[in-house]
This record gives C-alpha cells, structure tokens and sequence, in this order.
C-alpha cells in the first residue's frame, strides 16, 4: 500500500504536468473499481446464483423468470429429484464418496513416497525419470484409455470402483508428485541429516521427519484431489455402466438425457447438490488451492 | 590440466560418503513404477501397436497394416472433428488468457477486498468441469433459456443457441472463457515477483499506464504467460464433458460440437472399434505435440528471460 503512494508522490511533488491529462480524485476512480469488479462478479456468478434460485421455482416459472428474486419458495423441486432415477440420489452420492476417498488415500500415500525419491534420493537414472514424470502431466487420458480399458475389462473390474482407483495408488497422478517435490525441497535437509546421524534409516526419516511437516501439500493434494474426482465425467462414464454403479456424474448425465424437457427444476435441484460438496471443498479449502495452483501452475 | 584433474576427484570425494540411494529409491518408486508400466508408458506403447490392428474387444486383435492410416485420412468426420476442436482452442484460450491477464492486473497492487475478488473469479474454474454446470449451459443457451428471457426484455426473439449449428461452439468457447479464473491466480503470483521499483522509475520518467504495461509488465511477465498458454492450449484438446452433456453424446447439432475427444469416444466406447480408437488417440497426442512446439518455437520471439 505504501508503494503504491510513494510511486504517486514525486510526480505530483515536483510540478510535471501529469502525463494523463484528466485523471479522476483516487476515491473516485476507487469506487469505480470496486463498482466495475462488483458488476463482473455478479455476472460471472449469476448463472449459478440462479441455478440455486430456479431450483427452489415451481417447474414452468423457470422458464419465464430471468430475476433472482423467489416469489414463493417450493423444495419438492428436490424431493422429485432425490428419488427421479432407479435410486435415491443419496446412493449416488455414496458411490462418489467411495470413489474420492480411495482416490485421495491413494494420491497422498503413492505421490508422497514417489516424491521424497525424486526430492531427496540420490539413484540411478533420477534425471531421466524425473523427466519422465514431468512429461506425463500433459499425457492426455484419452491416449490412454483404451488400452487401459481393455486391461481392466480383462480383469473383470468393468463397473466396479477399481479401474478408478489403483491408479492413484500408483502415483500417476504426477501433477501431486510434482507438487510434493516442490514442497520437500524447500524442507532443510539438516532435519534429514539430524535424523541419519541418529541412526534413521530412509524409512524413518520420511515417515517420522517429512511426512509430518509436509502437511500443507497433503492438504493441497486432498483438496484437489476431491474436487478433480468428483467432478471426473470421462472416466467413470466409460468405466461405470451399471447404473446401480453409476457416481455423481453419470447419474445426473443419464437424469438429462432421461427427462429433458419435464423436469429442470428437479434437475437444478440434483445439480445443486452435486455442487455443494465441491462449494463446501472451496470454502474450506482456498487458502490450499490458491496456493496450490501458485506454486504449480495447473488447473 | 590441474583444473580439469580436480573436478573428477572433487565429485569422488563428494560421492563416497554419500552412497547411491538405489535400493531405498525402489522401494519408494515401486508405486510409480507400477503406474509407469501399467497406466502411463506402457498403454502409450501398446495404443501404438494396436493402432495397427483391427480389434473390437471379443476377437483378438488382427494386424492390418496401415489401414487405419488409410481410414483416418479418408474419414471427413475425423477433418470436421479437428477443425471445430482446434477453432475451439485458438478461439477460447487467447480469450480466456486475455481475461485472466487483464483482472490479474485489475486485482494486483494492494487493491482491497482482493482476496474476494481472486476467490469469486476463481469458483467457476472449480465447477466448470461438472456435468451440473453443462446442465445450466444446456438450459441457458437453450429455447427459453436464461440468455433468451434477458435478451427478451430487450425485444431480441427467441432462438435456441445450442440447438443452431452457427451458435452451439460459441456457447461451449463462452464456458471455457468462464473459467478464467486459475491462470488469473497463476499471473497474480507472476505480478507480485515483478519489482515495484520499475514502476516508480518509470512513473518518475513520466511513462503512461499502458507504457509501464508495454516495456515492464509485458516482458517480465512472458515467461508466465506463455506457461499458462501451454497448459492451457493442451488443456483445450482434452475437453470433453460439456460438449458431451450439451450435446447428448452425439457432438451435434450437425457435429458442431463433435471435439475429437468425443469422436475418439464414440468410436471407441460407442462402436468398440478399438483398433481405430488407438489410432485416433496416438494422432491426438501427435496433434497436441505439434501444438506444443509451435508454441516453443514462437515462443522464442516474444518470451523474455530476464537471466
């Protein structure tokens, strides 16, 4: 803050004639800022806003009221929606849990151990496997997906949650290993050679020395791994067929395709929902995530 | 010659002490290896070969030479599906790069309620990608969707922007442009490493806003920019979900929305042609390679490293 009145200072100090020729007071041009931020926040979120709004909205209001304003408030919208599809939405949401949750575990154990190799490891061919990891960030899964698919429809594991998820136990989410690498290397390494010179094997000093103060990278790792994974179409729509199996996703995906044009309300009510776990992830998670995406740069 | 006799002894003396980790290194890869082998490198390879191959899943996989070679240069739903997918990202990175660069800087400079701001640009990166919010997309470009009822205040008539081959792209490029959010978070980081000295100098020397912005901002922020336009163009060629819940799976109407990620879909999971799938897959990463090193090598002429 102070920089920015130093920088203003010596131009009007000494008597320049302003290189702008008509510029606003400050607290004009402030307010004005903060109208036009204001303005565009509203804009930006006002489709969602509305989403949450409608839902709430008799069926045939939706299509006729552009305002966010309720005249009447009516939650059947989200009982109809609840219990539109074979199941309750809740079985859905149940299945999502259980895929993000065997996600994270498996992004925070594999990733975490592939990065203290890369971080703190002297061995053979680092550069050339670290290398490797970087590159496979950018594969896109579509290169990837059929042999894999054929692989696990091999092994039977076609609509169940395993194709999902052992490959997060495999750290092939390289963007966390990356991530943590990052973060292990801004550790001192006296800590490690304190722990060495006391008899601790590598074992030890990642379990009892890293890991704990890795804490706001496993942190960053679990947030996004939530997010990612509970937003995750392609896979789970080409894995998961069984509509019994069927996560988040597929579910409101096959609820579109199923009722198009009777139900929006309903549906608004179902995507709300679908949002919420991700709001919620956001509102706790944001200092994580800024961060995250800072030190990295991805997403 | 005593020079280059000290490095090797220097690094021996280095190494001895410190012994190659090689073992303990196994045993903390052996889930990345696993992954390596069975979900990264090794599908890479073997779509390679079976992009040579005929195979639909229930009989074993037939060598056919270079008939899917053949296939995809013949296949005009193929040409059509590159081209929507790459007006698709030339059109909306740029855009969304513009915005993200823009409100970074709008945002930087000890502005108040920051934080906020940053936070509300920032959500609709998080919720771009779910089917919920292609959901919305489907109403709000539709018949009487949202854009229609705000547009009908105004007089415009009625007409449904997703169900018009003319408008339906512009609705998924409008999405991604939304999601502007995460490369704005990347160049906010980017700005604060920029010295405020600069400006004061150039303040001093009587330079302009968009002159500060020209000869400070522009070069020391490249690097950055140029970061965010890699990731953001691979990121592009792999959208998928929206084009498929606004479209009902099928890319239309009439294919225009058909991403090349969709048509390696349907294919694929569709048709169970897998043999062509492969193929398709492997030109897709040849095609964001190449995407890639035009980037690097264009990036030669504007990016600037201040080292």
């Amino acid at each position: 803050m102070t920089d920015l009145k130093e920088r203003g200072v010596p131009v009007v100090t000494e008597g320049d004639p302003p290189p702008r020729r008509t510029r606003l007071p400050s607290a004009v041009r402030s307010v004005a800022k903060h109208a036009g931020l204001s303005l565009l926040a509203l804009v930006m979120l006002y489709p969602v806003i509305w989403m949450v709004v409608s839902s709430l909205r008799p069926n045939n209001d939706i299509f006729r009221s552009p305002g966010i304003v309720l005249d009447s408030l009516q939650v059947s919208n989200y009982g109809t929606g609840w219990n539109a599809l074979a199941s309750p939405f809740g079985h859905y949401m149940m299945n999502s849990a259980i895929v993000v949750l065997g996600c994270i575990i498996g992004n925070l154990v594999s990733c975490s151990m592939a990065a203290y190799a890369f971080a703190r490891l002297d061995f053979t061919g680092k550069r050339l496997f670290f290398a490797i990891m970087l590159g496979s960030i950018m594969l896109p899964i579509h290169v990837i997906i059929v042999p894999q698919y054929i692989m696990f429809s091999q092994l039977g594991w076609v609509n169940t949650v395993l194709p999902l998820i052992v490959p997060k136990l495999l750290a092939t989410d390289a963007f966390f290993v990356f991530l943590m690498v990052q973060f292990i290397r801004g550790l001192p390494r006296q800590l490690d050679e304190a722990a060495r010179i006391d008899g601790a094997g590598h074992g030890r000093i990642f379990l009892r020395v890293i890991l704990p103060l890795m804490r706001p990278a496993l942190a960053t790792t679990t947030i996004f791994t939530f997010i990612w994974t509970w937003n995750d179409f392609f896979s789970q729509l080409i894995y998961l067929t069984d509509p019994d199996k069927y996560t988040v996703p597929v579910a409101l995906r096959s609820f579109v395709d199923s009722t198009v044009a009777t139900s929006w309300g309903a549906m608004f009510a179902m995507s709300v929902v679908s949002l919420l776990p991700i709001f919620l992830a956001f509102l706790f998670g944001q200092r994580y995530l800024v961060k995250g995406i800072a030190t990295t740069g991805i997403k | 010659m005593s020079a280059l006799d000290a490095r090797p002894r220097k690094r021996d003396n280095h190494a001895r002490p410190r012994k190659r980790d090689n073992r303990a290194a196994v045993a903390f890869l052996l889930p990345w290896f696993g992954g390596l082998a069975l979900i990264t490198a090794g599908p890479v390879a073997a779509s390679f070969v079976l992009g040579f191959t005929d195979y639909n899943l229930i009989q074993p996989p037939r060598f056919n030479g270079l008939t899917n070679v053949h296939r995809m240069l013949s296949d005009e739903r193929l040409h059509h599906a590159f081209g929507v997918t790459v007006v698709y990202v030339v059109v909306s990175v740029p855009l969304q790069l513009a915005a993200a660069l823009g409100l970074a800087m709008l945002l930087d400079r000890g502005l108040r309620g920051m934080a906020f701001y940053r936070s509300v640009f920032y959500l609709p990166s998080l919720l771009g990608g779910s089917v919920a919010i292609a959901v919305l997309w489907r109403q709000i470009f539709g018949a009487q969707g949202l854009l229609n009822q705000v547009l009908g205040v105004a007089g415009v008539p009625d007409r449904s922007w997703i169900a018009d081959p003319d408008t339906a792209l512009s609705t998924l490029i409008v999405l991604n442009v939304w999601t502007f959010g995460a490369p704005m978070v990347i160049f906010l980081a980017g700005l604060r490493q920029i010295p405020v000295m600069y400006y004061e100098a150039a303040a001093v020397d009587g330079a302009s806003r968009w002159a500060q912005f020209r000869a400070i901002t522009m070069p020391l922020l490249s690097p950055i920019i140029f970061f965010n336009l890699v990731l953001q163009v691979i990121h592009a060629f792999q959208a998928f979900t929206q084009a498929f819940v606004v479209s009902g799976g099928s890319g239309g109407p009439s294919d225009s929305t058909l991403f090349y990620t969709l048509y390696l879909y349907q294919r694929g999971f569709n048709n169970f042609d897998m043999g062509y799938a492969s193929a398709l897959a492997w030109l897709l990463l040849l095609i964001i390679a190449t995407f890639t090193a035009v980037n690097f090598w264009a990036a030669r002429h504007w990016v600037f490293y201040d080292d």
